[in-house]
């Protein structure tokens, strides 16, 4: 369990245990079932995307468009919503698999074309922002019953905590991915792409389908996050979610997941977002620093875990 | 007995070329089979057009008494016929038991058992007596047992026929002892084994037949044990070894005392995954040749003198002083030019014009604050082009329209634009035409004659006696013989290729 494919992973969680303590020991209340189960709730749509994100980087990929797939998302769901007077559910059904066939175009398009995926979810990036702003310019609010119903869903857990749907959709989705990525073949065939994509097609594995899906289901995932992000704010906006992109790639790096492809796993992306919201909450507990303090904390983290991974690679290499 | 796998009148046209022609080949099973042959010769070809990675123009591969006419490799894999390619095709980042099991893993209820593929990926490589953690990354093993991990996972796909392309290029000895016994218990059980190397010891070693390619056609089918190895090395190079007589080294005596003069050393001189030990002396104004086979080292000798590979120890002195070579133009500005053995992926820069390609080399000596006007370079092209008899209406043609011969005067006539004190010429002759050929030989007797150093590589053996003064033979990279004076004939070189 301590070999070296788990050591990020291991430092990445001594760093959350280590930065949640120092902020029990400062701030009362820190320390509490609520505090860690509002770390969930507040992050399960970046959560999500990101766990999408995780698939494709471990493939030596990379995806740009999920923040506007998540404003996108929202923005279409308030629409047929509120102008068109649609039941929500039914705006779901609808809404889910046009963003999964968002993700599939895009596949096809970097299979297909041999492109940098870099480039065209940058394309896809510029093209899902603009659609949702041609939707709706303005911020779309929504009114709907189901909305409230919805967000009064939870379970009251002791202390005061409140264990709302959107935590509860995340490890749904957390644990359906873990099966995935690690008792399937289309799982095995991710790290085998990320690993070396010519000797994964020489060993038999489906590159084409199995590419094709990776960025499905970070699309899909941004779908869902987006849906969920509409009931934090009860309206959709073609503004929100910039840069949640680069959050999530944060997370996932924070994580353990090499940028290089072929080495990371989907809990360390979990243990990542958790870890920038521990930052974030200390911040907020502390009340004298600026929010911005979080990005100089997740920027000066980032440097830390890129050299790290390439330390590790050094002496990958240097024992072959 | 019939055979498990046959290939009967294989032939396999490229636009222009015939790689192979009316090509047969019988595999028993529980034999070692090797198939050798010069570069060039149509190994990989055939070997392509029975895994099904090459579709073949004519011919019949039978396999188990049916007929199959594979389009992909993995229609071969699943009937039984695996290989294993030159670089191991394996996955460094995924364990060895996913390495082994991918694309057909163990499962339960859908989902894989990885306690299960733990337990058979520990039992197959039992076989290969190999003990080791399979839940480990591939990366933390050495080449050796990756390689072995490689055979394994063709195992593993119940194959008949197991393909082994040049297994042992990256092995040393004990690693290569390993490989041997676990080919020599799969023979035991019935795998038929193609074994492709260009050592030949190890052919003796280890195989009971051989089939030798040359120029895509087959020369022969041997039993190992009854062919010594000269006959064996004839039959690679095509030619026989007899007695040539009418040496022609009757070389002045002046040239011969210019020859004192010496202009490079290299003093016991390693690099790693190269060449061992290698000594050699070059005087001013001679030629000296590189002979040997395939994957000898010869082409590995020119990349250590460019600065191409880093030398792990010895040194290399040039007009008296010694060399610090970390890269090719450490080399350029010693006055050292090499002709590289792949002219097209290491010489020429296609859609450039003649006149650029001269001046390339050039102008990188003089440094880019020193620009060489159209003027000048165009008097330069205008030159050369007439020395060498390169034949085109002007020196503006992209090189890429060119005929090979040309391409390599032109190749020729960049290095000796920056008038080198040694020029290397990695193959100088191979692929291209006989008028062109003997202008180029005779280009180089000239160059010789002028003051300017040598060192030629070829497979020509008669080609290389003829303007050599002095042949190196080298074989499993390092240095053989060295023969000069009344002993310099393809004879004596031939046989010391073949016996060392």
């Amino acid at each position: 369990m301590f070999t070296r494919r788990y050591l990020p992973l291991w430092i990445t969680t001594s760093l959350l245990v280590f930065l949640f303590a120092v902020g029990a020991f400062h701030f009362d209340g820190f320390g509490s079932l609520r505090v860690i189960i509002n770390l969930f709730s507040d992050n399960a749509f970046l959560m999500i995307t990101a766990i999408g994100m995780t698939l494709v980087i471990i493939s030596g990929g990379i995806d740009l468009s999920v923040g506007s797939v998540i404003a996108l998302s929202g923005v279409a769901v308030s629409v047929l919503i509120s102008e068109y007077h649609w039941h929500p559910v039914w705006a779901f059904i609808v809404v889910l698999p046009l963003g999964t066939m968002f993700g599939m175009l895009m596949g096809l398009i970097i299979y297909n074309y041999r492109l940098q995926p870099f480039i065209v979810t940058l394309a896809g990036m510029f093209l899902a922002r603009g659609l949702a702003t041609t939707l709706s310019e303005q911020s779309l609010e929504i009114d709907h019953p189901f909305y409230d119903f919805v967000s009064d869903f939870g379970f009251q857990l002791s202390g005061g905590a409140w264990l709302d749907l959107s935590t509860m959709t995340f490890v749904v989705i957390l644990l359906i991915v873990i099966m995935l990525m690690h008792f399937t073949s289309f799982g095995n065939n991710i790290y085998a792409i990320g690993g070396d994509e010519k000797s994964a097609q020489l060993m038999g594995v489906p590159v084409k389908r199995t590419t094709v899906t990776i960025y499905a289901v970070s699309s899909l995932l941004a779908t869902v996050a987006g849906i969920i992000f509409t009931f934090y704010t009860f309206s959709g906006y073609a503004l929100a979610a910039v840069g949640v992109e680069l959050d999530a790639i944060a997370a996932v790096v924070i994580g353990g997941t090499l940028l290089t492809g072929g080495r990371g796993f989907v809990a360390g992306t979990v243990l990542g977002v958790l870890l920038m919201g521990v930052i974030q909450t200390y911040i907020t507990f502390d009340g004298t620093l600026s929010s911005w303090w979080t990005k100089i904390v997740i920027g000066l983290l980032l440097f830390f875990f890129i050299v790290l991974q390439k330390l590790l690679n050094h002496t990958s290499t240097a024992r072959t | 007995m019939t055979a498990v796998l046959e290939l009967k009148n294989i032939s396999k046209i490229y636009p222009g070329v015939k790689a192979l022609e009316d090509v047969g080949l019988q595999l028993f099973s529980g034999e070692v089979h090797a198939l050798l042959g010069e570069n060039g010769a149509g190994k990989s070809t055939l070997v392509k057009v029975m895994t099904g990675a090459e579709i073949k123009s004519k011919g019949d591969i039978i396999f188990q008494k049916k007929t199959y006419n594979f389009s992909t490799p993995i229609e071969a894999q699943q009937v039984g016929i695996s290989t294993v390619y030159q670089e191991v095709n394996l996955l460094p980042n995924l364990s060895v038991a996913q390495n082994l099991f991918l694309g057909h893993e163990p499962k339960r209820f859908g989902f894989i058992d990885h306690s299960l593929m733990v337990k058979k990926a520990k039992q197959l490589l039992t076989r290969f007596n190999l003990d080791i953690d399979v839940t480990v990354d591939l990366s933390s093993y050495s080449v050796a047992v990756q390689q072995l991990i490689a055979i394994a996972r063709g195992i593993a796909m119940s194959a008949q026929v197991l393909i082994l392309d040049e297994p042992t290029a990256s092995l040393d000895a004990d690693e290569v002892k390993v490989l041997f016994k676990v080919m020599n218990q799969l023979k035991s059980e019935g795998v038929a084994i193609v074994f492709i190397t260009h050592f030949l010891d190890q052919v003796y070693q280890i195989s009971d037949r051989i089939t030798v390619l040359r120029n895509g056609k087959k020369v022969g089918e041997y039993i190992t044990d009854k062919l010594p190895q000269p006959k064996l090395v004839e039959a690679m190079l095509g030619k026989e070894l007899k007695e040539l007589t009418g040496s022609h080294r009757a070389e002045s005596s002046m040239t011969q005392k210019r020859e004192n003069e010496k202009l490079l050393r290299m003093e016991n001189v390693s690099s790693k995954g190269s060449i061992q030990q290698f000594d050699l002396d070059v005087s001013k104004g001679q030629a000296v040749g590189l002979a040997g086979l395939l994957g000898s080292g010869r082409t590995e000798v020119c990349k250590a003198l460019f600065g191409i590979d880093r030398l792990n120890e010895g040194r290399i002195t040039l007009a008296g002083l010694k060399l610090r070579l970390s890269q090719p133009s450490d080399a350029i500005h010693a006055g050292i030019a090499l002709c590289p053995e792949d002219r097209k992926t290491d010489g020429i820069i296609g859609p450039l014009s003649i006149r650029e390609n001269i001046t390339l080399a050039l102008q990188a000596r003089l440094g880019w604050w020193r620009y060489l006007s159209k003027q000048k370079s165009q008097i330069l092209a205008d030159l050369y082009i007439e020395k060498l008899l390169i034949a085109t209406p002007d020196a503006d043609k992209p090189i890429n329209q060119l005929s090979g011969g040309n391409q390599q005067k032109v190749i020729l006539a960049r290095w000796l634009a920056i008038e080198p004190s040694l020029l290397i010429l990695d193959e100088p002759t191979r692929g291209i035409d006989i008028g062109a050929h003997a202008e180029i030989l005779s280009l180089i007797n000239s160059l010789r004659k002028g003051g300017m150093s040598l060192l030629v590589t070829s497979s020509e053996l008669e080609e290389l006696v003829a303007f050599a003064s002095k042949v190196v033979v080298m074989r499993d990279r390092k240095k053989v013989k060295e023969l000069s004076g009344h002993e310099l004939t393809s004879q004596h070189v031939m046989t010391a290729i073949a016996e060392g």
